[in-house]
């Protein structure tokens, strides 16, 4: 285990470098001087100058990537044009929120999608099995925006049950504070990776409960759900968990929008005032946190798989 | 006797084989669903091309006597925005833009991840190095985040939007043709091409990418909805298309502001962009089946 963990983290490095080159070129490719920018319309060309020198724009590019990668690595992500702060900071601050938001998300996507699918296919063909992927097609088709917003119509404003936007009520925090406010930005946000895990887990689960074993285990008079969650779902576990990994990407992109549709203050609203306001380093700052945190999601559950399958190393 | 004649006539000319394509399609013809989403699909494409040719209001006409009309009201089918524009207007012609947007963004993902996969796959070594490499680099990003990445470079706007969205796709693309080019290039009829002299382009564009075609239609067709969903998200963060054109994203975005009053005015582009995207899923789901009836479960 200890070198399958070695191998994976060094397969890491080549992947963030790359996501690093890409961050960097991409905010490159953008059209407009920084300096300008930054100083705004009224600067003089020696002042734009000046500032040029200083952020080092006068700089060959692969020194510029090697002086931002130094500086990253440093904990130096620059300075938000628009806020006025330092970019890590605010990226962390504001990620606690998204990160909230995420988590809750992918709890009511995992748990809601198995055993939307478990269901599924334990009654296949059934009227169940067609009533509930119905609503796993309907989940997987919904735009998470207008899911967000059709919450807010029927849950916020016509039974009056929960808030439509914010984080908090004025002037309080703390967890039961948010709870209210988290549950319906969190529902629409998993309906879409929710409807893609149930697929999955009634997929697999045919799969398993086709096999000899799971015969045997009923022919030995095995009660059903012990036969479903002890031998089948322990083994149809791997393809969904791959499932799983995937969708926290998702989860963590889709929360833009979702924070966009609830006014959550999270790294999703900031990243688009970022890009409306073009403060670069502001944007390039998520882009590079929410990248890395998803390449490192993605190496956790490589781990995990590693872990419930031990097979998986020896491939 | 006319039935002994009908069964010397069987008998004496066999009938003829469907070829692959036909079988597809009677497969697909039996999916009850999948004809659903194609219907819906048809209806969707027809009202967007005849647009210009039906008795709607200018889609753009400003009338702030008749704002936020509900729906049913006299003269507006389904109402009006908070600028008065009569709402099936803005729809239809809406439709035109956010539909083209799918396939477009296809289209472009589908050509440069088609012709990438194809060279990375014949080629391998130093191609398929490299080229690979690159897409598992673009695909380290959650698909969402690559798109407003590549947005944030580029400014909003419609076009960069597309851009985007098919930037986004390539790699998924390239990943497909790249595995069934590495099974191909292998097989006899290959090989028998490469022996009498074929070139390259010849093995690769007349013998290689027509195999490759039944994975990627399928894959087209559950892409297509995806990537009218990306671009219209885009549209509703601000970053996509721009007010006052009639675009789903954009009317969802504006609606927003009034779902207290007229909730209509941002349910509706999102109804239409559901059926899309549903209809988009049953074809994919039905075409996938018909294609390959071995994934059916």
């Amino acid at each position: 285990m200890v070198s399958y963990v070695g191998k994976r983290l060094l397969a890491l490095i080549p992947v963030l470098i790359g996501v690093t080159i890409l961050v960097f070129s991409i905010m490159h490719l953008s059209p407009g001087d920084p300096a300008q920018i930054i100083l705004g319309p009224k600067a003089t060309a020696e002042s734009v100058k000046q500032l040029r020198h200083e952020l080092g724009l006068d700089l060959p590019v692969y020194q510029q990537y090697f002086r931002w990668i130094t500086n990253v690595l440093a904990g130096d992500w620059g300075r938000s044009i628009q806020m006025k702060m330092e970019v890590l900071p605010l990226v962390l601050d504001r990620f606690g929120a998204t990160f909230i938001l995420t988590l809750a998300s992918a709890l009511i996507s995992i748990v809601g999608g198995v055993l939307f699918g478990i269901i599924a296919a334990a009654k296949k063909y059934s009227f169940w099995d067609r009533f509930l992927m119905f609503l796993v097609l309907v989940g997987f088709c919904m735009p998470v925006f207008w899911f967000g917003i059709l919450l807010q119509i029927q849950f916020g404003l016509k039974l009056d049950w929960l808030p439509i936007s914010g984080m908090h009520s004025p002037g309080k925090t703390g967890f039961v504070d948010m709870l209210p406010y988290l549950i319906l930005p969190a529902v629409s946000l998993s309906a879409g990776t929710g409807a893609v895990i149930a697929r999955m887990t009634r997929s697999s689960m045919l799969e398993v409960l086709g096999q000899d074993y799971i015969r045997t285990a009923r022919a030995k008079g095995m009660k059903e759900q012990k036969v479903i969650y002890k031998h089948a779902l322990k083994n149809a576990f791997i393809p969904i968990l791959t499932v799983i990994g995937m969708q926290v990407g998702f989860l963590l992109a889709g929360a833009v929008l979702v924070e966009m549709v609830f006014s959550w203050p999270g790294i999703g609203t900031l990243m688009v005032k970022g890009i409306q306001a073009r403060d670069f380093p502001l944007v390039q700052g998520i882009i590079l946190f929410v990248a890395t945190s998803y390449v490192v999601i993605n190496l956790l559950v490589d781990l995990i798989y590693a872990y419930l399958d031990p097979r998986i190393k020896y491939k | 006797m006319a039935d002994m004649n009908i069964q010397v006539t069987q008998h004496t000319v066999p009938k003829k084989k469907a070829g692959p394509w036909a079988q597809t399609w009677r497969r697909f013809s039996r999916d009850k669903a999948a004809l659903v989403g194609a219907v819906l699909l048809g209806i969707v494409i027809l009202l967007a091309v005849l647009a210009p040719f039906l008795p709607l209001d200018d889609p753009n006409a400003v009338n702030l006597a008749k704002r936020l009309q509900p729906p049913g009201t006299d003269g507006h089918l389904l109402g009006t925005d908070e600028l008065g524009r009569d709402m099936l207007s803005r729809l239809i012609w809406g439709g035109r833009i956010s539909v083209s947007i799918g396939f477009f963004a296809v289209g472009i993902a589908v050509v440069f991840g088609t012709i990438l996969g194809l060279i990375a796959g014949y080629f391998q070594k130093f191609f398929d190095t490299v080229i690979m490499r690159f897409m598992d680099i673009l695909m380290a990003f959650p698909y969402v985040l690559l798109a407003i990445s590549i947005i944030a470079a580029l400014g909003p706007g419609l076009i960069n939007t597309m851009i985007a969205v098919s930037v986004v796709g390539i790699p998924y693309y390239a990943r497909i043709v790249r595995g069934s080019t590495l099974t191909f290039r292998e097989m006899e009829f290959v090989m028998a091409e490469r022996a009498i002299g074929a070139s390259h382009f010849h093995i690769i564009f007349w013998h290689i990418l027509p195999n490759c075609l039944p994975p990627l239609i399928v894959a087209v067709s559950l892409d297509v909805g995806w990537m009218i969903l990306a671009a219209s998200g885009m549209s509703f963060l601000g970053l996509g298309a721009q007010p006052p054109l009639a675009e789903w994203g954009v009317m969802l975005s504006e609606g927003r502001k009034f779902i207290r009053m007229a909730p209509h005015v941002s349910l509706l582009p999102g109804l239409a962009l559901f059926c899309v995207v549903l209809a988009m899923n049953l074809i994919g789901d039905g075409l996938r089946d018909a294609l390959d009836p071995k994934t059916k479960v």
